[in-house]
Order: structure tokens, then sequence, then C-alpha cells
């Protein structure tokens, strides 16, 4: 029986965001993929789904979603769950969509499974495989119903299919004024140069081999030179080097750049889950039994700090030939 | 002020490299040394912070867990929480998060929260579903991946990470907040602290304490069922060189031949 699979699709600049096209290109791979656009873009945003796989959308043009988190998003779904079964909810791995599908679970019984990399249905039941600890893969289902899956980001490419057409259903019941109750008062984007961490297709990225805060500025330089992006281990993000956003791993950003150069960075199970998608890695190591060197296909036993800033001139040197 | 800081005790992440029991499908935790996850640190210094600027305040921290978890909350203590709940019971191995935040919110509503504070995602499992559903128990809003909180009146205020930077978003309190993991410097337990420990209050509550029916928990309670546990594909190990003063050539070399310059 064909399975009906309903995907978040949070907009971005008046765009479906990549994370919310990936699922939805792989709802319409499992069944009859239908998305749910929420916000004042909604209408605008609806009507390029179906490119993507959609075969209905429902839409809600409302800015309250885009002021007020969470909550009317969650009542929203919630809603259009009491009147039609699907059989399961795909969401991205993202901020907004891990609170909605927290409080979803909860307020239905859903069941919910985290960090999927791949799903399918055997035999009508449902499989989702989940990477676990960087030794296991667990397959999981959920046997009681409808239920979530959080898919891991670019876990599934994004694919236009045939010029295809959703079918859209305007939603317009009012928002419950109880539910506004997580309210963004400003938004403030943090200026970087190059490419984001999640686009980049270089990586440079750092850990506690750089010693100390100050060495940091050479992997910023290599990735300057590069035209990448640096990156950062949690144990660096936790010991208050950089902020979060530059972390990396299973807590973190997933990356799945061509090069991705691992500068003093030990490769503890959690940051390799989060970047080991990656083409080609380069590791700079002093310890030669540090395990990043079992993922790396160049690996280099050295200080770090005497080779990066060779690596900078002579990366400089080249690239002016 | 009544707050709170969720907890767990987990494998420690630094040490340990965490391992399924293939035939009981649950995390490995004998023979490993356990630890008060180090995002919860954070997040109880986070706590501990704001406790003491915001004046009339007491901190708890609340876990549900096995026994063995008793010393992550003397560490919690150590570390200057004022009072400590540990919800320990067999019927409650096997847990979802629907499951454990089902038991935490029990205890919170019990105790009349203004403040809970939770860290985004425990560094075992990652789901980070747990406050979000606790919130959603107590019918209350959730402040989620805060790296900055500031309570003024019944208003909580958060800079909330995201991709690009961050928000500032307000919500009304009681409230459920989630600190991002090394967003606040961490407090060290003192020798005083450590000393002072074991005068503080230490609750254990069992799943009749809680009042819940043991069918609504543990893996009777589960969503979720694992099918199997496999082994994860190894990448394929490439060259290793010692650098000898060349090393940036070495690399400039394999940047070129893969046209990655």
């Amino acid at each position: 029986m064909t399975k009906t699979i309903w995907t978040l699709v949070e907009i971005e600049n008046g765009q479906p965001a990549r994370s919310s096209l990936e699922v939805l290109g792989k709802a319409a791979k499992l069944g009859r993929a239908e998305a749910i656009v929420l916000g004042a873009q909604a209408a605008e945003v609806a009507l390029m789904l179906g490119e993507y796989g959609a075969q209905k959308v429902y839409a809600h043009a409302d800015a309250t979603y885009d002021t007020y988190l969470t909550l009317p998003a969650t009542d929203t779904i919630s809603d259009l769950l009491q009147t039609r079964k699907p059989d399961l909810l795909l969401f991205p791995t993202t901020y907004d969509a891990r609170d909605i599908a927290a409080r979803l679970n909860a307020r239905h019984r859903l069941g919910l499974i985290t960090d999927a990399t791949d799903l399918q249905y055997e035999d009508d039941e449902l499989r989702v495989t989940v990477p676990w600890g960087g030794e296991n893969v667990v397959t999981a289902t959920l046997p009681h119903g409808p239920g979530i899956v959080l898919a891991r980001p670019k876990a599934f490419g994004v694919e236009k299919v045939a010029s295809n057409t959703a079918e859209i259903e305007t939603l317009n019941s009012p928002i419950n004024s109880a539910s506004q109750s997580i309210k963004i008062l400003d938004r403030v984007e943090v200026a970087s140069e190059g490419p984001a961490l999640e686009e980049a297709s270089i990586i440079v990225s750092g850990g506690r081999g750089l010693g100390k805060p100050e060495n940091y500025k050479l992997v910023e330089e290599l990735a300057k030179v590069l035209g990448g992006a640096p990156g950062a281990t949690r144990a660096i993000v936790d010991a208050g080097w950089l902020p979060y956003s530059y972390q990396i791993g299973q807590t973190g950003k997933t990356v799945k750049p061509t090069l991705y150069i691992a500068c003093g960075i030990s490769g503890a199970i959690q940051h390799l889950a989060g970047m080991k998608g990656s083409k080609f890695i380069v590791a700079i190591n002093k310890d030669e039994n540090a395990p990043i060197f079992a993922a790396a296909d160049l690996g280099v036993v050295g200080d770090v700090l005497s080779i990066l800033p060779q690596l900078i001139e002579e990366v400089k040197r080249r690239k002016a030939h | 002020m009544k707050m709170y800081v969720c907890v767990k005790q987990i494998p420690d992440p630094n040490t340990v490299v965490s391992r399924l029991d293939p035939d009981t499908k649950r995390l490995v935790r004998s023979g490993v040394s356990l630890v008060l996850d180090p995002g919860d640190e954070t997040t109880i210094s986070a706590a501990i912070k704001l406790r003491d600027t915001s004046g009339n305040s007491e901190l708890t921290a609340v876990c549900m867990g096995p026994a063995s978890a008793n010393e992550a909350m003397r560490r919690a203590l150590a570390m200057g929480v004022d009072r400590a709940i540990l919800i320990t019971d067999p019927a409650l191995a096997g847990s979802d998060s629907l499951g454990t935040a089902r038991v935490l919110a029990e205890v919170l509503k019990k105790e009349g929260a203004d403040l809970i504070f939770c860290s985004t995602e425990s560094t075992d499992g990652y789901t980070g579903m747990v406050p979000g559903a606790i919130a959603e128990f107590l019918g209350i809003p959730q402040l989620t991946f805060a790296r900055e909180i500031k309570v003024e009146g019944q208003k909580a205020t958060i800079h909330r990470v995201t991709q690009a930077g961050y928000q500032v978003v307000e919500s009304t309190l009681p409230a459920v907040v989630t600190i991002a993991s090394g967003s606040f410097e961490a407090i060290y337990p003192t020798m005083k602290g450590i000393m002072s420990a074991r005068k503080k209050p230490f609750v254990q509550m069992s799943l009749a304490d809680v009042g819940l029916d043991p069918s609504q928990v543990g893996e009777a309670g589960a969503r979720e069922r694992v099918l199997a546990i496999g082994k994860a594909e190894a990448r394929a190990a490439g060259q290793v060189i010692k650098d000898e003063g060349d090393a940036a050539q070495r690399i400039a070399d394999f940047l070129q031949r893969y046209q990655l310059l």
C-alpha cells in the first residue's frame, strides 16, 4: 500500500530550505509525499514544492509562524493529524523542526527516531537506519502506527522530479493566542568571511592539538587561502575557544565537503560522525595512534603548528601560478 | 525562583567507546566508567550563575537513572546545586525519550518548577527530544539552544543559536530552557563544595513515589523498537606519512593531484 509521508518544509530567504528538500525528495521515493509549509511566504513556497516531489502541500500563509516559535506550528500539524492519517512524519534535523517534533511526540504519543541516515519500507514495515556511536548501526522501527523520523542533514540529496504540480490545500484556521508565548524579538546574523560551514566544499578544522586558542588563527588562515570555511571539534568549543556554530560532529554540524583538513584533531567518534562523509580527508596530528588517521586519505604525523604556516605559504605560492 | 536542572549519568565520552548490547539492545553500562554528562556540567554552571544573580532562588538537580547515578548527583551538588532528586526504579530501564520526559515532567509538576534547565541533548543518546517533551507535558514554553539567558519578572530571554548567528527569544515563565554545549564557563567543584555536598538534601524516589504506572514507562512504554544492531562500515584507510620537513609540500601535492587547489 502506498505510504503517505508528511514533511515539514522550512522557508529560508523566501525559498524552501535545502534540508527540507532533502527529506521531501526522500519522502517522494518512499510513497506519496505531502509537504506542510507555514509562514508569511508559505503560499509562494508551496508552488515550488511539486517539482521536488510533493504531491500535496498544506500551506498556511501567516506571519505568526515566523514570529512565534514552535507552538503555533505544533498546533497546526497536531490539528491536521486529527483528521488525516499519514503513515509517517519525516522532518529535517534543524533547530526549529527538532523543537516541533519533541512536542508532537509528547502530545500524540508518537514514536520518534532521530539522526536517521536512511529509511525504507520492507514488507510494509518501516526500517530506519541510525548510526550509533561510531561502531554500530541500528535498524529501528515504529511499531505503534504513525511516528516521526528526523533525518540527519545531507543524508539525502536534493532531486528535482519531472515537472510535477502539487495539489495545494490552503489552511486558514486562526492561530491560538495562548500558543504565542515563545517570541522572536530579534534576529542577529553573525558575519563570517567565506562560505558557510554546511555549504563549503573545503573545510579546515581545528582541535585540542592546536594547544591554545590563539593558534586557531592558523586554521582560519588556511581555510581562507583555500577558499573554504573553518570548523572545530566539540572539545575546543566546550573549552570556549569558539562559538557553537563552529562545532562539527554528532553534536553540532554534519558536513560533507570535498576536502576536509583536520588539524590537531584526534578523531573522537563524535567528531568522526560529523565529517567522515567528506570526499577527501587530510589529517595532521602529532600522535601516530590518533584514530583520525584511520579515516584519513592522507595522514601526516607531525607538529601542526610548524606544518600549518608552511602549508599556508605553499598553497598561496601554488595558487599564484 | 524554584529552579531545576535535569541531568544524566552516561559512559564517559572521553574514555569509553559507547556500545550497544546486541541482546538487550541497550547501552552497555556495566564495566565502563560512568560520569555526569559533560554537557550537563555546562548546563548546571549556567543554572548556578543565574541562581546566584536572581536572589532568593533554589536550584535542584533531577535525574532519572540507575542507582549508580548517585555519584553524578553528588558531583552536581558539589558544583553548587542546592538539592538533588534521583528517580530510580527497575521498571524505568529501557525508557525512551518520551518515557523519560514523562517521569521528569511528573516530578517537576509536583515540585512547582518556575524554570527548568536541560542540556540541548545528552552526550550518549543525542536525541535532544526530552526537554521539548517535558515542556509539552507541563504545557509550558521551551526556549532552546540558549547561549545566554536573562530573567526579569515573569519573563525569560535567551540568545538562541541558529545556523547564521542567533535569535533573541523571550517567553513567559514557567519555561524549559535548553543550554547549548560550551556556552557557559564550567564551574569546577571545590573541596569546600565536595564537603558540603554530603550535607545537602538528596531525595530518592521510586516510580510509585512519582505516581506513574509501569506501563507508561520503561521498555513497556517505549514507542520505538530496535530490530537489529549491526557494525558500522569502516572508511578505507589511506596513506600515513611522517613529517620530515616536507609535509607542507606533500599535502600541497596531494591537493593538486585531486584538483583541490
